[in-house]
């Protein structure tokens, strides 16, 4: 092996960060947003105080969990405490009720937390897979939409999507904390099958769209997850 | 309160099954001119873009930035500007201004003077825009080929069907990310059984999708999606420059590709900015022209409930499709997704684009039962077919399918599931059993079907990729095993990748592999006597007219 010397390559990069820096210009992703590097939390003039809700209580800062044998399920902004039930009326409580049940009818232990930085399902689940032992969570947004996504995918791709909240019963839920569960086990589940309801768009997209907008007020930038104690 | 009888029986009317909202323009519940949609401007200095649509370039966020390098005609904006919108909007419609000179100010409108030359348009008017401004001579039509289990064999019989019936492009998904290269290869192998020269795609996640692309396993690729707030850009972890890189890896590659934009999106996800949808998908359609991609989807696509919910929201969607083919590029223009639950609504929506003839009509025609429908449900389905049909006969006008007797159906769907089940026991894939072939024959939806172990079948996916698989060792087993013309169409469409002239505007190829786009075949239309017109196309004419259930009045038996 040939000798480095550590600060004739020091020099170097920094001399070619030098002139990068001459090349381009940093992207400024507007003045209102933030980048992913951004400390400073910013909370939306939109959102509204948080209610108190004795079975959904946040206990701090969500710290990384190093046990294989949990799954992570990660909610949205406006998740028990803002709404309190998805778009076709199934309430919160029992959507982590069944969830929970169903990762812990596979032998796992479930662990709520709350994002607060994203209203995308599938960013969601990504700060979800990044806190959770076993590399798995589920994402769920307070209008219904659900995703059980890996560690190590691409954020926009995924183990299994349900995109269509209409379709998603209390049933639903309960096999998709199920096969999270085997996921995180190692095992391939057969996925949850797939329900089409063809007219859901006409009757429940604008309705939807009215929720997400309501959860995308109680966005805070830069806000880190939110450890949830979840008692039923 | 007492109900009236005939409030409550126009209450169980299908339209009611419908949501409609007020107008909301702080959150983008405006169709078009909102209320804080910018007014046009423009300044140049030596050769740049200083102010667009009253802001300063120093405050323009990135996509402002990108169109204002990229997607205006700078020698002309100045003069375009000036230019009374009426009198530009006026041009569209007038038989006597040509499609070339109509291009030569539409290339130079900034989203907001553009926005403005659409609201001076009423529908009719819209319709007629369409008609000159396609870039391509004839209209055609784009399926979708999906069923939710997935299942491979019965992707094979519906794509060689729809090929069949006349669809030129075909797009499948997925309901498991995982099952994506099946898909792809099974609606690839049924498409050219039906008829070779079909073009094919498969719309997942796209660092998959390139890659299914690399692999020869697609032919296009649509669903590369752009907004218009750099919020949701953001979100989704992209900007503009992201997204033109994209669409140069597949033009590096030979696959014809085109980006996926439309009304309500924006507010779908939460970031509208406060503007109107037709003011936000302006920015859409001027990033997908700067980024030098040859064609959009749009007309609101998947979002299509959110301008169908406020006022004036259907004649926004076809003003949307208007100035994407004013911006000179293909139209894929949306009619793709479930819209509404009333059947005179439905065909409602399918209006302007049909009687306009767009590039693609639907940019996905469901070529199955809507049950099976991957992308949740089409405006129109297999069930329709026979609708659309009459519909192409009674006002001589295209629609881009024709009718198919049930013999050749058969025939076809049979042959393409054979061939796959070559395909996948040549490639040691999970075997295709006769009772398999003959179920996807007669199948109408996957209930139709055998079951199939969709565990392993994923695994045998990912393990196909693992193992490198390309198209040419699809050519191979299909040579090697009894299917020499259906190996020689998907050869043709890898070397059609290599000389690339599809990737020039508006292309779909015949069955003979020439391509027919824009820059060989462009729309002439100005007027009466001019430009396609489906009754004077014989070959397609004498298809339409002759439905199979009509009676010879002539020899009739009475």
């Amino acid at each position: 092996m040939a000798d480095i010397d550590e600060n004739l390559v020091r020099q170097i990069v920094q001399e070619v960060l030098a002139q990068t820096k001459n090349v381009d210009t940093p992207i400024d992703f507007g003045k209102n947003s933030s980048t992913a590097t951004a400390t400073k939390q910013q909370a939306n003039s939109k959102a509204v105080p948080e209610k108190k809700v004795d079975w959904f209580q946040p206990v701090g800062e969500a710290k990384p969990g190093y046990s294989k044998d949990e799954v992570v399920i990660a909610v949205g902004p406006a998740f028990a405490t803002v709404l309190d039930k998805t778009m076709t009326g199934v309430p919160h409580r029992e959507v982590l009720r069944q969830v929970i049940a169903g990762i812990e009818e596979e032998g796992l232990k479930a662990r709520v937390v709350k994002v607060y930085r994203t209203s995308d399902v599938g960013f969601m689940a990504v700060q979800g897979d990044h806190l959770s032992g076993s590399g798995i969570a589920v994402g769920i947004q307070s209008k219904g939409t659900a995703i059980i996504h890996q560690k190590d995918e691409d954020p926009l791709s995924n183990l299994e999507l349900f995109p269509q909240a209409p379709v998603l019963t209390p049933e639903t839920f309960r096999a998709i904390g199920k096969n999270a569960a085997m996921y995180a086990k190692g095992e391939t589940p057969e996925p949850v099958p797939a329900v089409n309801d063809a007219l859901a768009r006409a009757h429940y997209q604008a309705i939807a769209a009215i929720m997400h907008i309501r959860e995308t007020h109680q966005v805070v930038v830069g806000k880190p997850e939110e450890e949830i104690k979840v008692t039923f | 309160m007492k109900r009236q009888k005939r409030f409550e029986a126009l209450k169980k009317r299908p339209i009611h099954k419908d949501t409609f909202v007020d107008e909301w323009p702080d959150e983008g519940f405006v169709a078009m001119m909102g209320p804080n949609d910018p007014k046009p401007s423009i300044k140049v200095e030596n050769g740049v873009i200083t102010e667009m649509d009253g802001k300063k370039r120093e405050d323009f966020d990135l996509i402002d930035l990108y169109i204002a390098k990229y997607a205006i005609n700078i020698d002309n904006v100045e003069k375009v500007m000036a230019t009374d919108s009426t009198k530009i909007a006026r041009m569209l419609v007038d038989p006597n201004v040509s499609r070339d000179e109509v291009l030569k100010y539409t290339s130079a409108l900034t989203p907001a003077k553009a926005e403005e030359v659409i609201s001076k348009l009423d529908f009719g008017e819209m319709i007629m825009g369409v008609k000159k401004m396609r870039p391509r001579y004839k209209p055609a039509n784009q399926c979708h080929v999906t069923n939710t289990v997935d299942n491979p064999v019965e992707i094979a019989a519906d794509a060689a069907e729809a090929a069949l019936r006349g669809f030129p492009e075909q797009e499948t998904t997925t309901a498991v990310a995982r099952y994506a290269p099946f898909n792809a290869i099974s609606i690839l192998v049924g498409s050219q059984t039906g008829r070779p020269g079909v073009l094919t795609q498969c719309s997942v996640e796209e660092a998959t999708e390139l890659q299914l692309g690399m692999r020869g396993f697609t032919a296009y690729a649509e669903t590369i999606s752009v907004y218009g707030t750099d919020r949701v850009f953001t979100d989704g972890d992209d900007t503009p420059w992201s997204k033109g890189f994209l669409a140069s890896c597949y033009a590096s590659r030979g696959l014809k590709m085109r980006f996926t934009s439309g009304a309500g999106s924006e507010v779908l996800m939460g970031y509208p900015e406060g503007k109107s949808m037709l003011y936000l998908e302006a920015r859409c359609i001027l990033l997908t022209k700067g980024s030098g991609v040859q064609g959009l989807q749009n007309g609101a696509v998947s979002c299509i409930s959110m301008p169908g919910a406020v006022p004036n929201g259907l004649r926004e969607v076809l003003g949307e499709n208007l100035l994407c083919m004013m911006c000179d590029i293909e139209c894929a223009s949306g009619c793709d997704q479930t819209f509404s639950a009333s059947d005179m609504r439905r065909t409602e929506r399918f209006m302007g684009q049909f009687i306009g003839g767009t590039d693609y009509i639907c940019s996905g025609y469901a070529a199955e039962d809507n049950y099976d429908n991957t992308f949740a449900g089409s405006n129109t389905d297999v069930n329709d077919y026979d609708d659309m049909y009459v519909m192409e006969r009674d006002l001589g006008q295209n629609y881009g399918i024709h009718p198919v007797s049930e013999e050749d159906v058969i025939k076809i769907r049979n042959k393409a599931a054979k061939a796959l089940q070559a395909v996948f026991d040549a490639l040691g894939l999970p075997k295709i059993t006769d009772e398999e072939v003959e179920a996807a024959t007669y199948a109408n939806t996957h209930d139709d079907m055998p079951k199939r172990d969709m565990v392993a079948d994923m695994k045998a996916a990912q393990n196909m990729m693992d193992r490198g698989i390309t198209a040419i060792d699809l050519i191979k087993a299909l040579a090697d095993n009894g299917y020499p013309e259906v190996a020689q169409a998907t050869l043709d469409l890898q070397k059609q990748k290599v000389c690339g002239d599809y990737l020039q505007t508006s292309s779909i190829f015949d069955s003979k592999w020439n391509v027919n786009s824009a820059v060989n075949n462009p729309n002439t239309y100005q007027g009466p006597g001019t430009g396609y017109r489906l009754y004077e196309d014989k070959d397609e004419w004498k298809k339409i007219k002759a439905l199979p259930w009509a009676l010879d009045p002539e020899h009739l038996k009475l």
